[in-house]
Formats: C-alpha cells, sequence, structure tokens
C-alpha cells in the first residue's frame, strides 16, 4: 500500500513537471530577448538561443530538462549564466531552515492545544482557545507579521531585529535572532489550523464507544487520552499537519519578503521578474516535491497509526 | 480448562441495589423516575425496553457513570459490604470521587457494551486490551499471573489462548468473537456485578446462542451478578433469572422470569410479548394469526377471542411455554456447560440443548391435536392464500432466474432462482454478507451488475432501472431498512412522497398531492402527516413514510430490505401488521428481506434461505421450518431463541 502511495507520488511530480514545463512555454516574449535586452543585435539573440537550446523542438528541451532533474542539475540560469543550483543553494537550506523550526514548533504546540481544548469541551479555556485560534486563522500573514513587527520590534518594544541582514557569505542561522520574528509569524499562521482540526478530530475520537469503554474499564484519564484516544486521532491530524507545511512552502514567500529573509520566496519573485525562466521552473519543482513528499509522509503516518491499514498492506 | 486462580464464592446476599434512581437532561426532562432494583450473586436481572426507555442510562448509572448532558436527580446506588476488593463497608457509589469509581469500574463492576466493533479499541491488541483492565485493578501479583489470567479468561468465554491470537486487532475478528474479548475483559479481573448492554444485537442466531451461553455460564460459575439490558425478550428467556420491564424511565413490572414472561400483570408487558414473533407461529404477531402457522397450531376459528389478542393467546401461551421452560431449567442445571463447550467446537456435532425443550413439547402439543391438524393446516392455507383466489396464481409476477453477480473473483450470488407470487409474501432469510441484500436490489433494478434474468409477469426487465421503462420501475417499489437514512430530512413528508408520482408523470400537482394523502392515510399515519418533516416522526412513523413512499404509485412488487431489523419489536409487530393489510387490500407480491427466521410464519407464505450467495433452502415456509434441507437452515433453527 505504501508502494502504491510512492507509486502515485512519483506520478504526480511527472504531471507537474509537464504541466511548469508546459506554462514556461507559454510565457509571453522570448526569453533571450528578455536576457539580452531591447539592444541586443540578431547575432547575439541567436547564439544565446543556441546556447539555451531555444531552438530544439520543445519536446526535446522537455526531457533534457527532466533529465537533468533527475541527477539534480537544475540547469543553468539565464539571467547570471551561472548553475540553478549554485543560485539557490544556499536560498533553498534557509527557507527550509525557517520551515523546520517553525514545524517543530507548531506541530507539538498545535497538537497539544487542540487536545487541551477538546479534553476542557464547553468550559472557558476551550471557548477563549478556540477563539482565539478563529480570529488568528482568519488574519491573512502579512497582518500578523507587520502586527509583531510593530509590537516587538519598532514602536512598543524594541527587542528584536525586523529585517534579516546577512552579509554575503555569511549565513542566516550565523544571526539567531533575525530567525526569530519570521518564525513566530509563520507558527502563528499554522497553528491555530492545526488547533481546531485536533481539536474536531479529538472530540470525535473522545465521542467513541471505545473511549467511553476504557472510562468504564476504570483507565486513568491521562491513560485514556494517551492511549486509547490519541493514536486514533494521529492519521486524521497528520493529514492538516501536511496541509499546513506545504501550506508553509507557498506562504513563506510573503513571510520571506515582509523581513527581507533571504530565501525560496523572495528568489522566486525575483526570477519571475527577470523572467528567469531556469530558475522559476527550479523553484517549482522544489515546491511541488514539497508537497508530495509531505503529503506521502502524512499518508505513511496514517497508515501506520492504523492497524487496520497496517495489516492489510502488510498482506 | 486451566484454573489457576481461585473463584470466590460471593459472601453478600446483594452486590447492588438502587434506590429510587432519578436522572434527568440537564434543565430538561426525567429519564429515569424512581428506579428501584436489586443485583444478586448468581442471578442475571433483565432490564427489559424499548429504545429510549432509559434502560442504558440506568445501567450506566450504576457505574457512576452519566453520559454527556445527564444530570443525576436523585437516589442511591449502594455497593454492599464484601461484594469489592476495595471497599469493605456499605457505600453509595454515586457519592464517591472519580477516583473511588474509577478503581470499582472495570474491577468490581464490569461493562459489556452493545458493538463491540465500535468499543473494542481498534488501535490496540486484543490481548493487550484484557492485560490492561488487569493492570489497573492491580489484580495478581506480578506480570506473569497476568498473563496467565488473560489465557485463562481467554479460554473460559472459548477463545484460543495462545499468544498468536492475543496479537491480533479487533478487526482481524469475527463479530462474535469481538464481543467474546469484551466479555472476556469484562470477566477478567473477576467482577462482583457484570452489566451487559444489549451484547449480542448485531451477531447473528448461532453466535448469539454461544454468547448468551458463556455469559450465562460465567456468572452462574463465578457467583457474579448480572444485569443484562435487553429489548428482546427471547433472549431474556434464555439467560434472565429476573426481569423488570420499564416504560419511559420507570420500571412497571418485575419478578422471577417465569412470572413475568408467561404470566405479565402489566398492560405493557403484555403488549410487548404479544409483538414477539415465535418460531411456531403461534403468537398472533402484527395483528392476526400467523400466515404459514405450524400444523400443531388451532385454526383462527378455533378461538373465539381471536380479536382481543394479547390477553387471549398469551394465557394460551403460558401453559405451553411453563412446560417448555421447565425443561430449559433442567438443561441449565444438567448441560449448560457441556453445551457451550461442544457448541463452540463444532455447531453441527453438539446437541441442541436450548431447543431440546421446545422441541419436546411440539412433540406433546402436536400429539393432543393430532386428530384435527391435518384438516386445519389445510384451511389455514386457503385462508392465507385468500387474496390470490381471484387471478390464477400458476404464473409468478416476478420472475429471477438463474441470477448471477460477481465482483471480479468474489462470487455473490450464484445460480438464483426465485418466484414471487400475486399477493404472496416470499422471505428472503441470510445473515449479513449473504448477498440477500444485493439480490433484492438486482430484482429492483437498483444492481444493474448481474447476469441471467429478471422477469415481470413474463418480460424480461432491463438490468438497471435507467433502462427500465417507467412502468416497470413503477410497478416494483423499493423499501430501504433504515427510515432514519432513507428519507430526506429537508424535505416535507408529502414533497418526498410526490417524487415517484413526479417521475411517472401524467398527474396534475393536486392529483398528486391526493394520491399522497391516499398513501398516507392506506399506511395509517393520516394525511396530517403531509406537511412534517422526517425528524419529527419516531422509528415507526418513519418506516410508514417510507412504506407510504413505495405506495403512492400503486406497485405490483414490494421489495421490503429489512425494513422491520431497525425498529423495536412492538414497532416491528405494527409494521408487519400494516404489510400483511396491504397485501391482502391490494395483492400486493412481496420480497421480505431479513435475517431473523422468527419472522418466517408470521410473514411470508414462501421461505427462501440464502447463505454464501446460493440459495439453500426454498419452498412454502410450513415446509421449509419442518424440513430444512440445508445445514445452515438447521442451524438456525436451532439457535434461535424462543420464549
Amino acid at each position: 500500500m505504501i508502494l502504491k502511495r510512492l507509486g502515485i507520488s512519483v506520478f504526480v511530480l511527472l504531471a507537474v513537471s509537464v504541466v511548469v514545463f508546459v506554462f514556461t512555454l507559454l510565457l509571453p516574449g522570448d526569453p533571450a530577448q528578455a536576457i539580452l535586452g531591447q539592444q541586443a543585435t540578431p547575432e547575439r539573440l541567436a547564439a544565446l538561443r543556441e546556447q539555451l537550446n531555444l531552438n530544439d523542438p520543445w519536446y526535446e528541451r522537455y526531457f533534457t530538462w527532466l533529465g537533468g532533474l533527475l541527477v539534480g542539475d537544475l540547469g543553468t540560469s539565464a539571467a547570471t549564466g551561472g548553475s540553478v543550483n549554485e543560485l539557490l543553494g544556499q536560498k533553498v537550506s534557509a527557507s527550509v531552515l525557517l520551515m523546520i523550526i517553525a514545524a517543530v514548533i507548531s506541530i507539538p504546540v498545535g497538537i497539544l492545544l487542540g487536545t487541551w481544548s477538546a479534553m476542557r469541551r464547553g468550559r472557558t479555556t476551550d471557548h477563549t482557545l478556540t477563539g482565539i485560534s478563529l480570529v488568528l486563522a482568519a488574519l491573512p500573514e502579512f497582518v500578523i507579521g507587520i502586527a509583531l513587527t510593530t509590537l516587538l520590534s519598532t514602536t512598543v518594544f524594541q527587542l528584536l531585529p525586523s529585517v534579516t541582514m546577512a552579509a554575503p557569505g555569511t549565513r542566516v542561522w550565523d544571526y539567531p535572532l533575525q530567525l526569530v520574528l519570521p518564525t513566530l509569524t509563520l507558527v502563528l499562521v499554522v497553528v491555530p489550523y492545526m488547533i481546531r482540526m485536533t481539536r474536531t478530530t479529538m472530540l470525535d475520537v473522545l465521542d467513541s464507544g471505545y473511549v467511553e469503554m476504557a472510562r468504564l474499564k476504570g483507565v486513568p484519564e491521562r491513560q485514556v487520552i494517551m492511549k486509547h484516544a490519541l493514536p486514533h486521532a494521529i492519521g486524521p491530524v497528520a493529514q492538516v499537519v501536511a496541509m499546513q507545511l506545504a501550506w508553509l512552502a507557498g506562504g513563506i514567500v510573503v513571510v520571506e519578503f515582509l523581513f527581507r529573509y533571504p530565501g525560496l520566496g523572495q528568489a522566486m519573485v525575483d526570477a519571475v521578474q527577470i523572467r528567469d525562466v531556469q530558475v522559476v521552473q527550479a523553484l517549482s519543482m522544489i515546491i511541488a516535491a514539497f508537497y508530495v513528499v509531505v503529503n506521502l509522509i502524512a499518508d505513511v503516518i496514517g497508515i501506520l497509526a492504523n492497524p487496520k491499514l497496517r495489516t492489510e498492506s502488510s498482506k | 480448562m486451566v484454573s489457576t486462580t481461585t473463584v470466590p464464592k460471593a459472601t453478600v446476599a446483594t452486590a447492588i441495589s438502587v434506590r429510587d434512581l432519578s436522572l434527568g437532561v440537564q434543565g430538561g426532562d426525567l429519564i429515569l423516575k424512581d428506579v428501584d432494583f436489586d443485583l444478586t450473586p448468581g442471578r442475571i436481572l433483565a432490564l427489559v425496553g424499548e429504545s429510549g426507555s432509559g434502560k442504558t442510562t440506568a445501567a450506566l448509572a450504576c457505574m457512576n457513570h452519566l453520559r454527556t448532558g445527564l444530570e443525576l436527580r436523585g437516589g442511591s446506588v449502594q455497593l454492599h459490604e464484601g461484594a469489592s476488593r476495595f471497599f469493605n463497608q456499605n457505600m453509595d457509589l454515586l457519592t464517591l470521587s472519580e477516583k473511588q469509581v474509577r478503581k470499582l469500574r472495570g474491577g468490581t463492576i464490569a461493562y459489556v457494551p452493545q458493538d463491540p466493533a465500535l468499543s473494542l479499541n481498534g488501535a490496540l491488541r486484543v490481548g493487550e486490551q484484557i492485560h490492561e483492565v488487569l493492570c489497573i485493578h492491580e489484580f495478581g501479583r506480578n506480570g506473569r499471573e497476568r498473563e496467565a489470567r488473560v489465557a485463562e479468561v481467554l479460554e473460559e468465554v472459548g477463545l484460543p489462548s495462545t499468544k498468536k491470537y492475543q496479537r491480533r486487532y479487533p478487526h482481524q475478528l469475527s463479530g462474535g468473537q469481538q464481543q467474546r474479548i469484551g466479555i472476556a475483559m469484562a470477566f477478567a479481573c473477576r467482577p462482583a456485578v457484570i452489566i451487559l448492554d444489549e451484547p449480542t444485537t448485531g451477531l447473528d442466531v448461532a453466535t448469539q446462542d454461544l454468547v448468551l451461553k458463556t455469559v450465562y455460564q460465567l456468572t452462574t460459575k463465578h457467583d457474579v451478578a448480572g444485569l443484562y439490558i435487553t429489548h428482546d425478550l427471547a433472549v431474556v428467556a434464555q439467560v434472565a433469572n429476573d426481569v423488570a420491564v420499564m416504560l419511559r424511565g420507570e420500571i412497571v413490572e418485575r419478578g422471577p422470569a417465569e412470572k413475568v414472561l408467561y404470566d405479565p400483570d402489566h398492560d405493557y408487558t403484555k403488549t410487548l410479548l404479544a409483538a414477539v414473533p415465535d418460531l411456531q407461529g403461534e403468537r398472533a404477531m402484527g395483528g392476526g394469526p400467523a400466515v404459514s402457522p405450524s400444523a400443531k397450531v388451532r385454526a383462527p376459528w378455533d378461538n373465539s377471542h381471536d380479536d382481543d389478542v394479547p390477553v387471549a393467546n398469551s394465557g394460551q401461551v403460558a401453559d405451553s411455554a411453563r412446560g417448555a421452560n421447565d425443561g430449559r431449567d433442567n438443561a441449565r442445571g444438567v448441560g449448560q456447560h457441556d453445551a457451550a463447550q461442544s457448541a463452540h467446537g463444532a455447531s453441527s456435532g453438539a446437541t441442541a440443548v436450548a431447543a431440546e425443550p421446545a422441541r419436546s413439547d411440539e412433540a406433546s402439543r402436536g400429539g393432543e391435536r393430532a386428530a384435527s391438524s391435518t384438516g386445519d393446516t389445510a384451511q389455514v392455507h386457503d385462508r392465507a392464500a385468500s387474496p390470490t383466489e381471484t387471478k390464477p396464481a400458476n404464473e409468478p409476477l416476478v420472475a429471477v432466474r438463474d441470477l448471477r453477480l460477481a465482483y471480479g473473483p468474489a462470487v455473490i450470488l450464484d445460480g438464483i432462482n426465485l418466484d414471487l407470487v400475486e399477493g404472496q409474501t416470499t422471505m428472503l432469510l441470510g445473515e449479513s454478507g449473504s448477498g440477500k441484500t444485493t439480490l433484492s436490489r438486482s430484482i429492483a433494478g437498483l444492481n444493474a451488475a448481474y447476469t441471467g434474468e429478471v422477469l415481470l409477469e413474463g418480460n424480461v426487465l432491463a438490468n438497471g432501472t435507467r433502462k427500465r421503462s417507467n412502468e416497470d420501475r413503477r410497478r416494483i417499489q423499493y423499501i430501504f431498512q433504515s427510515p432514519f437514512s432513507s428519507l430526506n430530512p429537508r424535505r416535507s413528508i408529502g414533497d418526498s412522497l410526490e417524487v415517484p408520482l413526479e417521475m411517472s408523470g401524467g398527474m396534475s400537482r393536486k392529483q398528486r398531492r391526493a394520491a399522497v394523502a391516499d398513501a398516507l392515510d392506506a399506511v395509517r399515519l393520516g394525511r396530517s402527516y403531509i406537511n412534517r418533516r422526517p425528524g419529527e416522526l419516531s422509528g415507526g412513523e418513519r418506516q410508514r413514510a417510507a412504506v407510504a413512499r413505495a405506495l403512492v404509485n400503486a406497485p405490483s412488487v414490494l421489495v421490503c430490505d429489512e425494513i422491520t431489523s431497525a425498529l423495536d419489536v412492538s414497532v416491528q409487530a405494527s409494521v408487519i401488521e400494516l404489510l400483511r393489510d396491504l397485501q391482502r387490500e391490494r395483492g400486493l407480491a412481496m420480497l421480505f428481506v431479513t435475517h431473523n427466521i422468527a419472522l418466517a410464519r408470521h410473514v411470508s407464505h414462501k421461505l427462501a434461505v440464502l447463505e454464501k450467495g446460493r440459495l439453500v433452502d426454498y419452498g412454502p415456509t410450513d415446509h421449509v421450518l419442518r424440513n430444512p434441507q440445508h445445514g445452515y437452515t438447521k442451524s438456525l433453527l436451532k439457535h434461535v431463541p424462543t420464549l
């Protein structure tokens, strides 16, 4: 069953690669013209087209590009003429760092608060928590980011840097304080959904026959939650977490732009502006792959957390 | 059987006394009013009532467990001195702290839930779930003793005790095995009191029989006080020593099982008893004598009191049943233990202890009436078949010929030949998974994947409803199992009923409304229901509305798919009465799909038994019941609980 999911994932990635490639083909204008500008001579344009393989039929270009992807070669940037790998390497790792910190904080917090809220159903803590999470969920990420900046680094308190300033050649994690605000923004954006979904799932589970049975067996409440209820909530919650993490990959564009964080999002904005087709393609594929991998992990967790699916898959 | 721990004998006369227990919805109506009962070691008290009567609420209150939204209004649940290992004095369970109550739950007072598929934790291995109770209640001195106890209790309920079996997950067990795991879990700590909440509702009769025997055996052997909640009076007759009848939160009658079941005082008990279908077809369930009574039952005109059914008949039944009950008590005393074990080993080889008394009783009564029986039967059949007399009954209205349905290698139905005759009912009997619903859906055209033929008046019908003509669709109507999901909750009853008329067309809105009103009258709901919505109706009313929906464009054939399974016995009786009246008035051909063999004589002229997609027995009901050909039918007959 896991193998089947894996196969589907590969298929999805291939489909995405076709779509991404076709769309970059459809972009108006000539990449060579865009790179060289209006003053370029026809000879230079022709030479660049040759260099970018623009004269080959589109399917050949697709397979050349796909072949490169498979061996980890993302192509040559049209703008800088350098390798896309080199251009993106550091930015990808910077973004991944941001996402990992955000995930590591938000997953336990979301699940814990969601469970806690479900256990106190109908009481003040539950109402407060669901109320706050609804408000946070309703706010766009840039509003949260601006509010945090106002609160923590400019007008009210001046504790944290509001923008990321990494000198060339240094890495983002050399300045941990600069990471706080972007991470906090991402966490605040993602956690409310996790709380709400965990709460709903846990409410269903807590109303189930086996939880009532566990209580009637005299199982202490703590053990009821940890041993009888949580395993059933893991599968659905993993799906929600995956959705949120996948969203992070896209949502990070706005947050990075806001805090001038040198990551994927910024690279994306820049690349689109200068019509750097190779970089846009590469970034699209990276984000797509991230979506697919995260969802695959959620599916696998769902299967592993459910003995019924697990035993069927081992048959 | 292994016995590593000693069996403590109860030292108390009464384990739990419930006094003046009152419970209500928070800020709302009372659900229980002054409920009193005692649970005695070694005896089982059956709490009988219909859904919504408060029996589960009362039982859970014995464990100080109130479901969400309920509140205690008064009363006490006394746990008597010596009943528990943990407390040495009398005390009121309802006043204990949460921690103290937790100690009692599962250890001193154990609960067996209604549906094991929902109540066993799907994420935990079954052995672990039993082991958990022992750990929590510190049963045994160490891990090894607890493991031995898990194995022992598994054997007590007739399951394998191997480590391999213990490592299974609930979904890898059958429904009956799951329920026995639930029972093992309850008996694991040797509780003083056990509460069983309709533990056999979802099981087929053979498994039910086995589970009931296990429960009976364990409660008597270990001197456990049992509380058995059920709405099935036939089950009560099999397990209970005492009975308390609940009606809308009050106990209206109580006493020894023999007394309450065979000589009831309260009108409600009598109504309930009259509604229980019996295999012999003696009882006038569903508003009249059985359609296919057994040969020994008197013809209706023998009894001038035929119309006031409950009183006249229950007296008569009481005579005969008392004998049966004596026989059963003997069986319990002598052979209960062996019967349970051998039935577990192989159902075919074992002698059916529970079924025997009924049969010997039948024999003696049969002897009494031997002289008149043959003549009576003939006449009874004439009467039952009276609607068909107007037309020749030689040609079936619907004929199924060599129907087969397979999904890939899985054959669901094979070689089915079945006739539905005008004015007659054919019962299609089988347990879940036998293919009975698939067959009925194929006949109605809801499942088009079959091969073979379905003929209506000799004309082959197309495979699916989409390909059938309006007229063909109109003539075969289908009634679904659950009245709760078959009616659109957003539409009024009148709107729902109008849909089939709109589909067949050719009527003005006024005519349609008139037809709907007539149909509602015909199902005894009355036209005032036309603007109500399903949410305002009780289960029985909804099923009547569903019947009206099927009747509204005057079909010739009704396919009734388990339409009484979700209903209480008394409601079931009224729905069956309705169907029988409608059949008499309109000469409908009916296919009555069910898993309840006890209904056979009451509704059906012909009986078809389906097992694993094949018809294993088929013929006139009386004939099949008296001479079952197939082992499956025989085992059904052997295990069916009787009053």
